[in-house]
């Protein structure tokens, strides 16, 4: 699976106003309701369910990148958001380090391995140094996207 | 002559010490090999000076590294080969087959009317 193929574009978030996990998690979930991919009325219960996840087990897995992600019967596939914070957040991290690129993840409920195909794309990418120092480069949403997109087309990237 | 042998031990010994175990396991549970079962499976890795790969085929990874076992996308059914290498060799694999096939990560298995 390609980051283009399931990243929302229009829910790039370049600069998080939040410095705290759970404000972080409700700006990805708000931007990914505005640009239409939540359904009607369950932004609130998205939010709800990915800090629930979170707080079973931190998906800020260190190098300060945070996978926050959740399953949930609001999409019909696999939609993601990224956001970037120059100051850096407080994640509850595993190596407890700030974390500075987030990528939220919903997928449906009934899909495991949909999910985990939109989990090897990310970490397929965020596991190279190159490609975390040019996300937290980016200074606005189509600087990211154009990261994304060369990131698919270009696998040594 | 007893020194001798003594040194023969060491050398045995020392070259004891560097064992290479492998094995296949297939993970079991429906929902596969996602975060919370990838982050189980590198806690338990952790816990051997072995080093760890996991291979899937497609891809080897490092079964220490939570990032690099997310990678591996694992669905319901995989086999994967572990391969630990270290004087812990084959306590780890041992316990990583535990964990993955006997326990598969304490989540439900398939339906078996549907598989």
């Amino acid at each position: 699976m390609k980051l283009a193929d399931f990243v929302c574009f229009e829910a790039t978030i370049p600069e998080l106003k939040s410095d705290y996990r759970d404000g972080v998690i409700a700006e990805l979930v708000t931007a990914l309701d505005k640009a239409g991919k939540l359904g009607r009325g369950n932004r609130e219960d998205v939010i709800k369910a990915v800090v629930k996840r979170e707080k079973e087990a931190s998906t800020g897995m260190g190098k300060g990148v945070a996978l926050p992600h959740v399953k949930h019967h609001a999409v019909k596939d696999v939609v993601a958001a990224v956001g970037q914070s120059s100051m850096g957040i407080d994640f509850v991290a595993l190596d407890k380090q700030p974390v500075y690129s987030v990528i939220l993840l919903i997928s449906p409920a009934d899909s495991p391995d949909r999910h985990l195909q939109a989990m090897e794309s990310i970490f397929k990418h965020l596991q190279k140094e190159k490609f975390r120092k040019f996300l937290r480069q980016s200074q606005n949403a189509e600087q990211i996207e154009d990261l994304l997109r060369e990131a698919d087309e270009n696998p040594s990237l | 002559m007893a020194g001798r042998r003594q040194n023969n031990t060491d050398r045995l010994e020392g070259r004891q010490q560097k064992v290479v175990c492998e094995r296949e396991v297939e993970i079991r549970n429906t929902e596969g090999l996602h975060m919370r079962p990838a982050m189980q499976f590198v806690d338990v890795a952790n816990r051997f000076e072995s080093e760890i790969s996991v291979s899937s085929g497609d891809n080897n990874v490092d079964g220490k590294s939570i990032m690099q076992m997310s990678m591996l996308a694992a669905v319901c059914g995989t086999k994967l080969k572990i391969r630990a290498e270290g004087i812990d060799a084959q306590r780890a694999v041992e316990a990583l087959k535990e964990l993955v096939e006997d326990k598969h990560f304490d989540e439900p298995l398939p339906d078996k009317k549907k598989r």
